[in-house]
């Protein structure tokens, strides 16, 4: 009887000790919630020592996850990295602090093209941290013709040679684009006729990938997939036979950026580690790191020609015409799901 | 036995995080914020009752019961085998069966993945030996797969857990009055084994049901079952009253189904050895 | 001829559950980060992975949940099982019931609300929050595993040791504890293995730095998941399998003296609990 209590007590003390290790922080601290493997190490770890800062640092796997874990309120985070709708919607929700940009000197360095974004117009709450295009991953192999148009995904020569993206906006955006309409159109009729160009597609579809898409290109399990750049850049390096296009009916263009939340308990704190992160040295390593398109000139500047001339991340022309941002569309999201629901329910 | 007090500390913390998360999710299911407040509907019920809902329900149900069978059929014979003389080294062999669920799942089912695909180690395998190809990736063939995979240890678990401590002696008396081995199988030890798989199908069909992270990985997002649909409510939609709705159909839906089973066990259990 | 089919069996079902540990090991060692690719063998994931400052700490996180969860859940699992065992049908019925939602509800809904009763308590998310969250999914789990066990025992053996002069908690150690034991370690480590890869209910539960390495490798998703988790992955099994080694040579030391002495016993026919085959 002794043995087990003593168990039960060591179990409870322990327990105890771990939940509490928590509380009692001596150094100031910021709570950082980010994609998963989307920064340097070491740049956030010289952030630590430069300004005694302890950094928590949180993983998270969707926009959607995130906003679910924010509004809770479980966590009083200090800075977020969501993507532009979702930006678009907390600031609908004033759930972000406005920024005060003289704690972010090395804004500066941001390409002015992405400053007053259509998500945030006057650029009060976020700094862009990466951003890309949506485009087709083709294999030069398996496909000898010009790829310059969202019709090639439609092609009945590429029968189960397709995949296309598990995610609905994404999916429905390219069906959008390819009838020359808005990927944020609110027009119900327009999405119905997306949403038959879709069950007509499915048949030629290998798969409805999420992150696996860049692995199987690579390893040349299809012809053509609807892919982001950033995984585009990864991709075209690993295989060279791979190439990346951007229809000319335009596509998609994205964002992530920072922002403080609501909330947050060292909003100073929080203003410095952006301002670390817009430092061109640091925001070069991330680039370099993560592989994604940097918004920070002062970086693109010092980048290696390899990546500054690949017009994969880079692209030639002017990226704010051939782009459109998905804006918000929360208040219709019934409407995206009933038409996404028909699309992936469809038998073919 | 008066020994049912020692449960009321389970009943305690089962009504702090079972029963007072269940009434959360039950409040968002019958009402809506609307500008007045909240207020009492049953629109997220009905909004269920469409074909295509119904459907989903139904191709979830169907898939969690084929998964349920096959570890059935695998899993029963190899507990059986492992808890036979066959084997000496039983507790390190039943360890060895659940140790692959300890890596990530995630790393798992892509491992599965590269298995699968059409260039993949599988089939540069069987091509090698001059045999046709499989291409079950991205079907409902892979998905059935990989949920057996995945659940195929907590079928054999339980059972083995059973079948290891069965009463040599009934079995011994059988044969002394002249049973054969299928007869000995069929009339003492399936019948004796149930309590041990009434919990290996409780523990592998449940959460057939609901999972959705195979279906989207293994079945190319294909194939919409429930769970993804319940997971989008929450995230993507911010539907929590239907959200919550459809996980209460489920919750009543297989609660009832498994109450049907239980009369079964109730049937053998009470046999048995008195 | 028998023997060996049988045996063959066994061998093709662990092939089966082995097969993808087998590719995981491999692509531990590939020198390029895609999976779709070969670039050669290197060990500099290995390396990398001590480096890597997010995972080692969620690696500590998930063992030490893991461990305290499943072994809370165990004992309070036997109690329950036990309890509930020798309840009247509709309290029973209830009991077993209300214990069944956890393992069929979709992790999302049990994950949410979870969040949200501990966002209405005020209780700050992190590690005792997803420990409570891991020890309601486990503890189902442990009385599923116990229960077949309770029906398959045979119910006088608790009374006649009472009969004999043992007090309840003695009988309970020699009598209930030794026939329910393989249940409670099937148990066991059934809950050791739903709290090792638990992602969605630890997402919604956790915060303030304490993670567990579901979560980073769900979060690495997007951009890919760095052969540094294979590599900890590969890490971990061997790890398990020395363990497993070195725990079986240990042990059947110990059954082949227990069983010598159980023949023993029985020979000289005095009744002694633990010992079955003679009842």
């Amino acid at each position: 009887m002794k043995r087990y209590a003593k168990v039960v007590f060591l179990l409870a003390a322990l327990a105890i000790i771990f939940s509490l290790s928590g509380c009692g922080e001596a150094k100031p601290t910021i709570k950082v919630f980010n994609w998963g493997d989307y920064i340097d190490e070491s740049v956030y770890e010289a952030f630590e020592k430069e300004y005694g800062i302890k950094v928590i640092y949180e993983d998270f796997t969707s926009n959607e996850d995130m906003y679910a874990k924010l509004v809770s309120g479980g966590v009083d985070y200090d800075v977020l990295f969501p993507s532009d709708y979702m930006i678009e919607r907390l600031i609908k929700e004033d759930r972000l602090e406005k920024l005060n940009f003289d704690n972010i000197p090395n804004y500066k360095y941001i390409d002015e093209r992405f400053k007053d974004l259509p998500y945030d117009p006057e650029n009060e709450y976020s700094v862009p941290y990466f951003w890309g295009t949506l485009g087709i991953l083709y294999n030069t192999k398996m496909v000898d013709e010009p790829v310059d148009s969202w019709d090639i995904l439609w092609d009945q020569k590429y029968k189960k040679e397709i995949f296309m993206y598990a995610s609905q906006r994404d999916s429905l955006g390219v069906a959008l684009k390819k009838l020359g309409y808005s990927l944020n159109t609110r027009n119900e009729a327009e999405l119905e006729e997306a949403k038959q160009l879709l069950i007509e597609q499915k048949p030629l579809v290998l798969a409805y990938m999420g992150d696996d898409i860049k692995d199987k290109m690579i390893g040349e399990e299809a012809a053509l997939a609807l892919v982001y750049s950033g995984d585009a850049v990864y991709a075209t390096w690993e295989n060279e036979d791979l190439a990346y296009a951007i229809p000319k009916e335009g596509t998609n263009l994205w964002f992530d950026a920072m922002v403080i939340p609501k909330g947050s308990k060292n909003k100073e704190g929080a203003e410095k580690f952006i301002n670390w992160l817009c430092d061109p040295e640091n925001a070069l390593a991330n680039a370099e790191y993560v592989g994604y398109s940097t918004p920070n000139k002062g970086a693109f500047d010092l980048l290696d020609d390899k990546l500054k001339n690949d017009k994969t991340a880079y692209p030639d022309g002017d990226i704010m015409e051939m782009g459109e941002l998905f804006v918000d569309i929360s208040d219709v999201i019934g409407l995206y799901n009933r038409i996404w629901d028909e699309v992936m329910t469809a038998r073919d | 036995m008066k020994k049912q007090w020692i449960a009321y500390p389970y009943a305690v913390w089962m009504t702090i995080f079972i029963i007072v998360p269940l009434f959360l999710i039950l409040f968002f299911s019958i009402t809506e914020s609307t500008e007045a407040g909240i207020s009492f509907t049953t629109k997220h019920f009905k909004k269920f009752v469409d074909p295509i809902y119904i459907d989903v329900l139904v191709r979830s149900v169907l898939l969690a019961l084929y998964a349920t069978i096959i570890c059935l059929l695998l899993g029963y014979p190899f507990a059986l085998i492992l808890a036979s003389k066959t084997f000496k080294r039983k507790s390190v062999l039943l360890m060895l069966t659940v140790v692959p669920m300890w890596m990530n799942f995630l790393l798992r089912t892509y491992s599965w993945m590269t298995l699968l695909e059409k260039n993949g180690p599988l089939n540069s395998i069987l091509s090698a030996l001059s045999l046709p190809t499989i291409n079950i990736l991205y079907t409902e063939t892979a998905v059935v797969l990989g949920m057996v995979y995945n659940f195929l240890p907590f079928m054999i678990l339980p059972i083995y857990s059973v079948v290891s401590r069965l009463d040599k002696s009934l079995i011994e008396a059988a044969q002394d009055l002249g049973c054969n081995d299928v007869k000995v199988f069929k009339r003492v030890t399936l019948p004796l084994s149930l309590p041990g798989v009434i919990s290996g199908i409780t523990m592998v069909f449940m959460p057939a049901v609901t999972t959705f992270v195979i279906s989207r990985l293994l079945g190319g997002a294909q194939f919409m079952l429930i769970g993804n649909l319940i997971e989008r409510q929450f995230l993507s939609s911010g539907d929590w009253g239907f959200g919550s709705a459809l996980s209460i159909i489920l919750m009543l839906l297989i609660l009832l189904s498994m109450g049907v089973m239980s009369k079964y066990d109730r049937e053998y259990g009470e046999g048995g050895l008195l | 001829m028998m023997k060996f089919l049988k045996k063959a069996y066994v061998y093709l079902i662990f092939i089966f559950l082995y097969a993808p540990i087998g590719i995981l090991i491999i692509y531990s060692f590939n020198d390029s980060r895609s999976r779709g690719a070969w670039g050669g063998f290197t060990l500099r994931w290995y390396s990398e992975l001590f480096k890597d400052r997010q995972i080692m700490n969620a690696l500590y996180y998930t063992l030490a949940i893991a461990v305290i969860a499943s072994i809370v859940a165990t004992i309070v699992g036997i109690a329950a099982a036990i309890g509930i065992f020798s309840m009247k049908k509709f309290k029973r019925e209830l009991m077993l019931n209300i214990n069944h939602l956890p393992i069929l509800n979709p992790d999302i809904v049990t994950g949410i609300a979870l969040m949200l009763l501990f966002a209405s308590v005020k209780l700050p998310l992190g590690f005792l929050s997803m420990l409570l969250a891991h020890i309601t999914f486990c503890i189902p789990y442990v009385i599923l595993s116990i229960m077949p066990k309770l029906k398959q025992m045979n119910k006088h053996l608790y009374e006649a040791a009472l009969d004999l002069g043992a007090t309840p908690f003695y009988a309970f150690k020699r009598v209930i504890m030794p026939e329910i034991m393989p249940g409670v370690i099937t148990g066991f480590l059934l809950a050791l293995t739903l709290s090792l890869d638990d992602f969605v209910i630890s997402f919604f539960t956790t915060g303030n730095g304490v993670t567990n390495l579901s979560i980073t490798v769900e979060s690495m998703a997007r951009r890919g998941i760095s052969p540094k988790l294979n590599a900890l992955s590969t890490l971990m099994f061997l790890a398990v399998l020395l363990l497993l080694i070195v725990v079986n040579i240990r042990t059947s030391k110990d059954a082949d003296e227990r069983r010598e002495k159980n023949e023993k016993i029985r020979q000289s026919g005095v009744f002694v609990s633990g010992s079955r085959d003679n009842i």
